[in-house]
């Protein structure tokens, strides 16, 4: 029988057993961030112990500093101490910072692949239950808590229970305007926020394989709130092409040694799976949340549910949903008044997502009485969408361009929005209070956000040409 | 890490499914590296938009203060690996959560802080959510881990299965971090062994090789 290329990562690295039964499995690179790092460390120092891999730890920056034009470390006052409390923790085990106006400054989800971090068939610890982020370059990674953190930082292994495996198989082609977020929505409003809870997921079939590596990195981004701490992506041609060349990757031999072994990690042909899904993409419309779990999707041209027409035991979670999203049962979402816009977050904020957001802003102004935010997910990418102009693109429609950091996803450096607002946000969570007491938010691919905020309201991409300028 | 072997005591009842760490332990609008933990604890459910407190919500009500274990219910915990959303139900003295089930982190994160997760399948469950309403707070209910078990008023009383490893691990308090250091030198000949087989793994600039 064959091998998962799940079960090949995890094989290839196994530690050993210990006696709970729990596989070590080791972490070749672990990155840590200041809102849970900081507790790790004060619990690792009290206990005299020390990081044991500094060199393959690095800290990232991104959930307390204000994305605000022009920042400083202490425009999020309460961020202060976590970033402090960072850099004094990381410079006593000699732990490197991506401190705010590095080169690999920006959200660790988004830095980690960009630099050449993260490699195919490698283990990656974060955390932060986004670290599945980077499965879409064919790596295995573990979202994990605080202790957990403290555990690697000692030891360089996650003692952890071997998951089961998952395939989901995505079919066909995308309609227009669709990207990986609405894959990654379509899937959740199969499977729900718990569907994948103990698995560990392979996505596959042409949907995926078609897939930039960003749109790879933006569906796997997802795939905690199916309830998995894992998912990834088998590393293909494109991967490698991708991977080429940046800063921190293999080169010359090195590379082309490399190379031949990532050409093997894949599922073998009669590989068993746990379970396997088809989720059918095909002209795949944009979709949108309407609810308050992620898994609560609908296409953007769609209806919110009746309660009345669902099965008894599933009414007053959805009656509660409508409640605190303002709609009542039935309600069409398109044409919804939007308050707030947010692009940005390690869901989508790679350069190919600014850029996709930008062809439907360009030209046109953001509506009225809408504030419209973007925040590139790293420094690089600021950088690289402003050396194309996207910055003059959104900032002359009315756009706030800000600087990278989690922003108003985390919602943890004193941006966030007001009670009854309406968000569309390109996040990962619309959970309530999430974006602020009170904030409703739909969550939604790039464009469908650009396309809110020029029209000031919630609307299908395709008939934004008769809507607006 | 603290040893758990039982618990008795008031049982709060919290019957959502899919409850997730946003909700638990709210971070949007403002959060301090040294959070009031018993403060954050479901800090926007508790209260109205005016700022009061929802005297209708569970955990404000008086009968409910005293409460020792959660009985939640689906997939509890789910969204972000924040522990703090354990630390939470610490602060208050929570030490057991029971649940139809648990997303995986939120699970790991009360084994690491000698909370007990039980796991229920939904007979059991069903009867424990009923015994528990009708208790109203009124009576204790035991958690036995060393008898895995749940005992109650009138005679109630149902048995759980645990991993073996999960209850060693809860029952003798071990430190994690030592149990995985006993592998010292298993962890260090992996190293010595993928530092020649995959050179660029062990070195995080691969491009100086």
């Amino acid at each position: 029988m064959g091998a998962t290329l799940f079960d090949k990562i995890w094989d290839a690295h196994v530690v050993g057993q210990r006696a709970d039964g729990r596989d070590l499995v080791y972490i070749d690179r672990h990155v840590l961030h200041e809102l849970h790092a900081p507790h790790a460390f004060r619990k690792l120092k009290a206990s005299g112990r020390r990081v044991r891999r500094p060199d393959l730890t690095f800290s990232a920056l991104d959930h307390t500093p204000s994305a605000r034009p022009g920042r400083t470390e202490t425009t999020n006052p309460e961020g202060k101490a976590f970033i402090d409390a960072m850099r004094e923790g990381s410079r006593e085990n000699g732990v490197r910072v991506f401190d705010l106006g590095d080169d690999e400054h920006g959200i660790s989800h988004v830095v980690a692949p960009e630099i050449g971090m993260v490699l195919p068939g490698a283990t990656h610890a974060v955390p932060d239950s986004h670290a599945c982020t980077v499965g879409g370059l064919g790596a295995l990674a573990f979202g994990v808590g605080t202790t957990e953190l403290e555990h690697i930082l000692a030891t360089q292994v996650i003692a952890i229970l071997k998951p089961k495996r998952m395939r989901i198989h995505l079919e066909g082609k995308l309609g227009p305007h669709s990207s990986a977020k609405d894959v990654a929505l379509k899937i959740l409003s199969r499977i729900g926020v718990s569907g994948g809870r103990g698995y560990a997921i392979e996505f596959a079939g042409p949907a995926a394989r078609d897939l930039s590596i960003e749109g790879r990195l933006t569906l796997c981004n997802l795939t905690i709130e199916m309830g998995s701490r894992s998912g990834f992506v088998a590393p293909d041609e494109k991967t490698f092409d991708w991977i080429k060349g940046r800063k921190w990757a293999p080169q010359g031999a090195m590379w082309e040694t490399a190379l031949a072994f990532w050409r093997t990690l894949k599922s073998d042909d009669d590989a068993i799976f746990d379970t396997e899904i088809t989720v059918d993409c095909d002209g795949l419309a944009p979709q949108i949340t309407w609810g308050t779990d992620p898994g609560q999707v609908v296409g953007v041209t769609g209806h919110a549910p009746d309660p009345a027409q669902l099965p008894a035991d599933q009414r007053s979670a959805v009656e509660r949903a409508l409640h605190y999203m303002g709609l009542n049962p039935g309600e069409r979402i398109e044409g919804l008044k939007v308050d707030r816009v947010f692009i940005g977050s390690c869901t989508n904020a790679r350069l190919p997502d600014l850029r996709e957001a930008a062809e439907i802003v360009r030209g046109r102004q953001v509506a009225e009485g809408v504030t419209a935010l973007v925040v590139a997910g790293s420094r690089k990418v600021k950088r690289e969408a402003e050396a194309i102009g996207l910055d003059v693109v959104f900032r002359d429609a009315g756009f706030i361009w800000g600087e990278s950091a989690c922003s108003m996803c985390a919602c943890t450096n004193g941006e966030n929005g007001a009670i009854g607002e309406r968000i569309l946000s390109t996040t990962n969570r619309n959970f309530e209070n999430r974006q602020g007491r009170g904030v409703r938010t739909h969550l939604v691919g790039p464009a469908l956000a650009a396309a809110a905020a020029v029209s000031g309201r919630i609307v299908d991409i395709s008939k934004l040409e008769s809507v607006t300028p | 890490m603290k040893a758990f072997t039982s618990v008795t005591g008031v049982a709060i009842p919290f019957l959502e499914d899919d409850v997730n760490t946003d909700q638990i332990a709210p971070v949007a609008g403002g959060t301090r590296l040294h959070e009031n933990y018993a403060q954050t604890l479901f800090r926007n459910r508790r209260r109205f938009d005016n700022g009061l407190d929802d005297p209708d919500f569970v955990f404000n009500k008086p009968q409910f203060r005293s409460g020792v274990m959660l009985v939640a219910g689906r997939n509890f915990g789910c969204g972000s690996s924040r522990e703090s959303a354990v630390w939470v139900f610490q602060a208050i003295g929570i030490s057991c959560i029971v649940a139809r089930s648990f997303a995986d982190i939120y699970r790991e994160n009360c084994l690491q802080n000698g909370i007990l997760p039980v796991v229920l399948a939904d007979s059991e469950a069903d009867a424990l959510d009923a015994a528990i309403v009708a208790a109203n707070g009124a009576a204790p209910f035991t958690v036995d881990l060393v008898a895995r078990a749940i005992s109650g008023p009138d005679g109630f009383h149902l048995t759980f299965d645990i991993p073996d490893a999960d209850r060693t691990r809860l029952l003798e308090g071990l430190d994690d971090i030592g149990l995985t250091l006993r592998h010292r030198a298993e962890i260090e000949a992996f190293e010595a062994h993928i530092a020649k087989a995959k050179p660029w793994s062990q070195i995080a600039d691969a491009s100086s090789l």
